[in-house]
């Protein structure tokens, strides 16, 4: 069946709020502007016990959902802006992740909390983050970046079902991408990449939107440059042996992340290629070390796409010698 | 509970205190983990826990043993945690300030003033969604009422009528500094009651009052009557943590500790029971009796076992 990416996690939802124990919960949910088109309808459906729009009190609604799943329920919790995320820290970090851990094992917390990435549209510096390495960085969270409608189905219900808090992370710039997904439930493993596209000369790794920014390239160029697509999926636990399997056959590396380029989601990746294959060349797409501008003039030199990736690739598979750190 | 359980509750919880105290002062080295006691606060943590069913949940602070005997932990399991045991009541992954015992309840305890307040209004959510009859109790302390996740859980627990109930220590002090000097207005029941959640302060050192308020606000919370907020007023007689009384920090004052001793909990219920002289000693010395063993059975225990900081 043909749908897209936002009509997918709707009726994702639509399925899961079938069982007793799940819920959706956050700011927003009845927002006719906050989460596009993905929760339409849920309120009606399911009504208010099961789907609960709140107040703007993220620490506190992101602890309840914590709460909840230690409870028996498997919660859903949704920031319609990545960015408010960091007020609810305190329930993420010091208690959600840690609580497994801290109590040896004997309470586990089936929450997934769904971050959505709002980048673009002049939203600036505040509407437009994506934390994803943060969450990455903090042991007790498992991190997923589905990247089209079909792994976006299979990893929010893996998400659901993991006795473990997930972070789902998807990005509003998905929400109108189509493709066939199957209406029967199924999953895609969480700590699992994919091999989007096959190819010999050079590997693009990349997650969510830029994986498909990376599939345009890789066609684009066929001809020439034979390159070969990661698509991450799971930010953490991450499939290394995929994404080292695909460095050893080309013996180059290009990491694209949307995301700041210091300390970031590129830095592990570039050092767990240093550290297992270190006879390939790899590279970085990031962005800036700059918060999001607003104009779009500006926007257009922050923001990394396609023209950037295939200018890398270029670079890279033209280039000889060295690692080094590539194009930004 | 009968009056004289709640009693014997207090005691057990007083000796294990003044036991861990006595081996910090003796022992340095002996016990590393800080620990936060609850010295002069147990008529809270009992009165509470007596009206409170093994399914009822609690969710606790950094200062939690009191919470942890009185919802039924095991104290060996709590003497070998506070070791660093393998037969630690979280394996020796969480230490004096992160107790749990899942079978009687206690779901953990938390260092991050206030962290616990929206875990237990999400455990109440959950049992108002499933439809349960179970009770989630949180306690706090008076500091924690400075956080922002305070306003934001009591705001959401009154606006959907989950069955929580919250109650606060006050100890007048959070860590070093008096209460007084934290909040602008000290009337903690007020801002409860002004995010829509009914409050009632009491004597947290009489053991009686807590448990007889107590009682009626869980009934009501367990019968779907929503939040309910109590105040406990009390005092610790130990410092923020170790065993010192912070009276050589200059943190407060001789007068005031030895007026709140003179309000002792459990010398309070003594006379309130008549209790004879050889009654009381005689359950001082089985509740030190059973302190006696789960300290030789902590200290005896074995080591987490090795590579397990991986699982």
């Amino acid at each position: 069946m043909k749908l897209t990416y936002a009509q997918t996690i709707n009726r994702t939802l639509d399925q899961l709020l079938q069982q007793e124990e799940v819920v959706l919960i956050g700011q927003g949910i009845t927002s006719p502007w906050y989460v596009g088109t993905t929760t339409v309808g849920l309120l009606d459906g399911h009504g208010p016990g099961k789907v609960i729009d709140t107040p703007v009190s993220e620490n506190a609604i992101t602890g309840v959902a914590v709460g909840a799943a230690m409870a028996g329920l498997r919660p859903i919790v949704m920031h319609p802006r990545m960015d408010f995320m960091w007020l609810a820290m305190d329930a993420i970090a010091n208690q959600c992740a840690n609580w497994f851990y801290m109590f040896g094992g004997q309470v586990n917390i089936p929450v997934t909390i769904w971050a959505i990435i709002n980048r673009g549209g002049e939203q600036a510096a505040q509407h437009s983050q994506n934390l994803v390495a943060v969450f990455a960085h903090i042991p007790g969270l498992k991190v997923v970046a589905p990247s089209n409608p079909h792994n976006v189905k299979g990893l929010l219900l893996a998400s659901v079902n993991d006795p473990h808090p997930v972070v789902f992370v998807d990005d509003r710039a998905l929400y109108a991408m189509e493709g066939d997904v199957p209406k029967e439930p199924y999953e895609t493993p969480i700590g699992a990449a994919r091999v989007a596209m096959e190819g010999d000369d050079l590997t693009v790794i990349a997650s969510s939107w830029m994986t498909n920014e990376a599939l345009k390239v890789a066609e684009d160029l066929k001809g020439s440059i034979s390159i070969e697509v990661v698509d991450l999926q799971t930010i953490k636990p991450m499939d290394v042996p995929t994404v080292t399997g695909s460095v050893r056959k080309t013996g180059k590396a290009l990491v694209v992340d949307a995301a700041w380029r210091t300390c970031g989601l590129s830095a592990e990746i570039v050092a767990t290629i240093v550290e297992q294959c270190p006879r390939a060349q790899a590279a970085r797409l990031t962005l800036p070390d700059l918060p999001a501008p607003a104009s779009h003039f500006l926007e257009r030199e922050y923001y990394i796409d396609r023209d950037n990736v295939r200018r890398a690739v270029m670079q890279m598979a033209g280039g000889k010698g060295s690692r080094r750190t590539g194009p930004r | 509970m009968d009056n004289l359980e709640l009693y014997k509750n207090m005691v057990r919880i007083r000796a294990f205190e003044e036991k861990i105290a006595e081996i910090l002062e003796r022992n340095p080295g002996e016990i590393i983990c800080p620990v936060h006691l609850y010295i002069g606060q147990e008529a809270v943590a009992v009165g509470v826990c007596a009206n409170l069913r093994d399914d009822d949940v609690v969710l606790s602070t950094h200062r939690s043993h009191g919470h942890y005997l009185a919802k039924g932990g095991d104290m060996k399991a709590l003497a070998a945690e506070i070791y660093g045991r393998g037969t630690g009541c979280s394996m020796g992954k969480g230490g004096s300030m992160h107790l749990c015992f899942p079978e009687k309840g206690l779901w953990g305890s938390s260092a991050i003033v206030a962290g616990t307040i929206p875990i237990a209004v999400g455990a109440a959510l959950a049992f108002s969604v499933l439809q349960k009859d179970r009770v989630a109790v949180v306690f706090f302390g008076d500091g924690a009422v400075g956080e922002g996740s305070f306003y934001e859980s009591l705001n959401f627990a009154a606006l959907r009528k989950v069955p929580v109930l919250f109650v606060c220590e006050n100890n007048l002090y959070s860590t070093h500094m008096p209460i007084k000097e934290c909040l602008a207005d000290v009337d903690i029941c007020k801002k409860a009651e002004a995010l829509g959640v009914p409050a009632r302060r009491v004597d947290g050192n009489d053991v009686l009052g807590v448990y007889g308020s107590c009682r009626g606000m869980v009934n009501a919370v367990r019968g779907g009557g929503g939040p309910f907020f109590l105040e406990c007023m009390t005092y610790r007689w130990r410092g923020h943590v170790g065993p010192s009384d912070d009276l050589d920090k200059g943190l407060r004052s001789r007068e005031e500790l030895d007026y709140w001793m003179g309000r002792c909990p459990i010398k309070r219920m003594e006379t309130e029971l008549g209790l004879a002289k050889e009654t009381m000693v005689s359950i001082r010395a089985s509740a030190d009796a059973e302190v006696q063993d789960a300290i030789a059975h902590a200290r005896g225990g074995p080591r987490p076992e090795q590579g397990g900081v991986w699982k």
